[in-house]
């Protein structure tokens, strides 16, 4: 994309990421590989230590050409890319042994181990601190370390419905179960706590000299992911109420979506109120030609006219409200006639802000993303191809965060880690 | 207690506002970054739209009164700059000058336009750090879209993931990437700072909050770049249910009462083993439902079944005796449950009290990480408008108070 242009600096692919010489060693988890992946994707050399045969998230589906196979885990490619990995069996001595030897090289260390279990192995953060106070440590886990509710089970799901996010998510009819929102969401809020929190923790160790250990919630990070529901509690002592693709509120709110003329769906956002954007609606009907059809055509005018709506004006004056209201039908008029991304562009064009409903997939192909170089290519020596991945959430043009290599195979790197002899003789 | 040490030997000059910016500096400010926030004295800071916005802890309304902009704005300095004044700029100018950073997240292109391009901050303080946060970035045909959680979370893909088959997307019912965003923008802030540290380079992050957004369901992304599956298919989404990996029984269930609902996830067959002799039913006991491929296989019939047997108890009942069997289990919290009622944030220190200089004393959302040397500190509310300004412009940048009068009268800040 542009911005290294703009910038004047070198291709991105040539320049180190953010935190080129950061070490991390990561052992492998369910929910903790978002860190490592975040941490790897910005530079760091993150080597991921599984357990012999690889770590159980290798038989995650979807499997490349659904087949089923440890190195063809799209879910394992996503979350573990430019990760370098060795196995390592920490229920052994020799396997104990090398852990300590990488954790002696590095900066950071992430797990989500069960908590105890480290300790019990001799491997914890306090073991391995003594020797190397500069060591930052992560520990992500469903309830922190050393909270009363430490030893309870917990999935993204039950994270998310106890932590708060699913009692806001849902439709409008109650007697259908609230939703839990896709794409393992409770484990992404707390991974991105968990970078901030090592990111934190390296810039504390610049002044300081000493690492320290960030302890992650994952309960917690739910618990504060969920915007008004818990302010107007703690505020006001009040409980939203969830509604269909919109937000849960404490009254009931207008829907905000739409299904255009090619069945797929909009978010319209907030109805016109300025002159402006009453007159740009009117111009978009003598656009699709359909002026005539639309009955309010004269309400959309006295909205240009009299200089828009105010919201204030909208409960209390009869004119305003019927100025506002046939503002909504039109662009619900309008959005049946044409198809969702048309809509969506020719709003946003007019000023009106609003959204298509892509799936994730599609957003690969648009434009927006597109441009920004968004879906990157990487390929995957294993099964011989190129992969299109997601991109940067972010132009870093001097530090250009990359997927420097995909996700590796098991052991893959352990020759180039411990030498070209086995780690121990056992 | 005295604030935090993490970061404190770093300035922010901060320009965020709404959550997607300011939760970023919430952050930054929680681990004991100066954090000076600038604002209009003109508009009164309502470009911020929680400026004055409820809830409120009482009768009285106001821009210093949102118990919303409190939230996201503690521990951080309030002053007032008019940017359309020459004497504003320049004391924007003397900021930049002693800041490692300038945050904001106005739309693309608006602090240009207000004076403040990035080559004009780096003739100010080379080795600036620039972030800036916009819903679709600086870059791009979409640059002068306009967007606010909801858009996002529609463009990016998340309100499409999130649904039950047949019904629709059900979205997220709060502004999701606005937490995420923020979280995405920290990160930014604090990868380029390390950055700096190491090669003495700033640079200008342009962050677009959907491309942040689009990289949160990357397995269903795969699915389609090397499968050619996409998720807008037959039956699906359906996320209250694990197809990455598969898991069954896998949901939100009904429990006793109204609106009241607890979410079983069964891993694998010891879990299953485990809740169905918590079940103890025939139904439960069955080889039909023994093995994965079973439970998958029958999966209607088996949250039907699960279903009509969790309505009969309450919902603490189920989850307490689930979880107790060592099956993840847990009820879908109120506000007041997982806030009043739940140890597990009360013992984290999750609702910390800040005293706000004209709301009082209130709770806000506290940080979920713990560091065990240098650990956040929240407890000074958000500022009033214009709060800090004799601090800021008197003993940071050094004015006299005849000259921060001036600056009153002229309207500069």
């Amino acid at each position: 994309m542009s911005t290294t242009e703009r910038d004047g600096a070198s291709p991105g692919d040539l320049l180190p990421g953010a935190l080129e010489g950061v070490r991390v060693v990561e052992l492998a988890s369910e929910f903790g590989a978002f860190a490592g992946k975040l941490l790897a994707d910005l530079g760091a050399d993150v080597v991921l230590v599984e357990p012999p045969g690889g770590h159980p998230t290798r038989r995650f589906a979807p499997f490349a050409d659904d087949v089923e196979d440890p190195e063809r885990s799209l879910y394992f490619w996503h979350y573990n890319t430019s990760k370098r990995a060795v196995v390592v069996d920490l229920d052994t001595p020799a396997g104990a042994r090398d852990l300590r030897r990488l954790v002696a090289e590095a900066d950071v260390v992430v797990e989500a181990e069960a908590p105890g279990r480290l300790a019990h192995l001799g491997l914890d953060h306090a073991d391995l601190r003594a020797d190397h106070p500069e060591l930052v440590w992560v520990a992500i886990t469903p309830f922190g370390r050393d909270n009363p509710r430490a030893g309870e089970p917990a999935t993204d799901l039950t994270v998310l419905a106890g932590g708060g996010p699913v009692w806001s998510c849902g439709y409008d009819d109650h007697t259908l179960p609230p939703v839990r929102g896709g794409g393992n969401q409770g484990l992404h809020t707390a991974c991105l706590w968990a970078t901030m929190g090592a990111l934190t923790a390296l810039l504390a160790r610049e002044v300081t000299g000493r690492g320290q250990l960030v302890d992650v919630s994952m309960h917690a990070a739910a618990n504060v992911t969920t915007e008004a529901a818990t302010y107007e509690w703690l505020v006001a002592g009040q409980t939203v109420q969830r509604q269909t693709a919109r937000h849960a509120a404490v009254s009931p709110t207008m829907n905000t979506d739409a299904l255009c003329a090619d069945g797929r769906q909009v978010n319209t956002g907030v109805p016109p109120r300025s002159a402006d954007e009453f007159r740009g609606v009117v111009e978009w009907l003598d656009e699709i030609g359909d002026r005539s059809a639309f009955p309010d055509v004269a309400l959309l005018e006295i909205g240009v006219e009299r200089g828009g709506v105010q919201i204030h004006e909208i409960f209390a004056d009869a004119e305003a409200m019927a100025v506002f209201g046939a503002g909504r039908e039109a662009i619900q008029f309008i959005a049946e006639r044409v198809s969702a991304y048309d809509f969506f562009v020719g709003a946003q064009s007019r000023g009106l802000p609003c959204g298509i409903i892509y799936a994730p997939d599609e957003v690969l192909s648009d434009p927006h993303f597109v441009a920004r170089g968004f879906p990157v290519t990487v390929h995957h020596g294993g099964i011989g191809r190129d992969v299109t991945h997601p991109g940067a959430p972010f132009a870093m043009p001097r530090s250009p965060w990359r997927i420097r290599r995909p996700a590796p195979r098991v052991g893959e790197h352990q020759d180039e880690i411990f030498g070209p002899a086995p780690p121990d003789p056992r | 207690m005295a604030s935090s040490s993490a970061l404190s030997h770093l300035r922010i000059c901060d320009f965020t506002g709404q959550l997607a910016g300011a939760g970023a500096t919430k952050f930054l400010a929680a681990m004991g970054a100066q954090v000076i926030r600038i604002e209009d004295p003109v508009r009164q800071g309502r470009w911020d739209i929680l400026r004055g916005m409820p809830p409120y802890i009482d009768e009285r309304r106001g821009v210093d009164l949102s118990g919303a902009f409190n939230n996201h704005n503690v521990e951080k300095l309030g002053v007032t700059i008019n940017l359309r004044t020459e004497a504003g700029r320049d004391l924007v100018r003397r900021l930049i000058a002693i800041s490692d950073v300038v945050s904001e997240n106005f739309a693309a292109g608006v602090l240009a336009r207000m004076g403040f391009p990035y080559e004009e901050m780096t003739r100010i303080r080379p080795d600036i750090i620039y972030v800036s946060n916009s819903g679709f970035g600086a870059e791009g045909p979409y640059r002068r879209f306009k967007t606010w959680g909801p858009i996002v979370q529609a463009v990016s893909g998340l309100t499409f993931s999130s649904g039950l088959p047949g019904l629709g997307p059900a979205g997220w019912g709060y502004s999701y990437m606005d937490h995420h965003g923020g979280n995405v923008m920290a990160i930014a802030i604090l990868a380029a700072l390390l950055h700096r540290s190491r090669t003495g380079e700033g640079q200008w992050v342009d962050m677009s909050c959907t491309d942040a957004g689009a990289w949160l369901d990357g397995p269903a992304m795969l699915d389609f770049t090397v499968n050619g599956r996409s998720l807008r298919r037959e039956g699906m989404p359906n996320s209250n249910r694990s197809q990455s990996p598969p898991m069954a029984p896998h949901g939100i269930y009904p429990a006793a009462g109204d609106d009241r609902w607890v979410a079983v996830a069964c891993r694998d067959d010891a879990d299953w083993t485990a809740l169905a002799k918590v079940v103890g039913e025939p139904w439960a006991a069955g080889d039909r439902f023994a093995t994965l491929e079973g439970r998958l296989a029958g999966e209607d019939a088996l949250d039907e079944a699960l279903g009509a047997w969790t309505r009969r108890y309450d919902r603490d009942e189920v989850a307490a005796r689930l979880r107790g069997a060592g099956v993840p289990a847990s009820i879908v919290a109120t506000p007041e449950d997982r806030i009043e009622h739940d140890p597990g944030t009360s013992a984290w220190g999750l609702w910390p009290t800040v005293h706000h200089t004209e709301i009082g004393d209130v709770r806000v959302d506290g940080i979920p990480l713990h560091l065990s040397e240098t650990d956040w500190h929240i407890e000074q509310g958000a500022p009033c408008l214009g709060e800090h300004n004799d601090l800021v412009f008197g003993e940071i940048l050094g004015l006299s108070p005849d000259e921060i009068d001036e600056l009153r009268s002229e309207g500069a800040i």
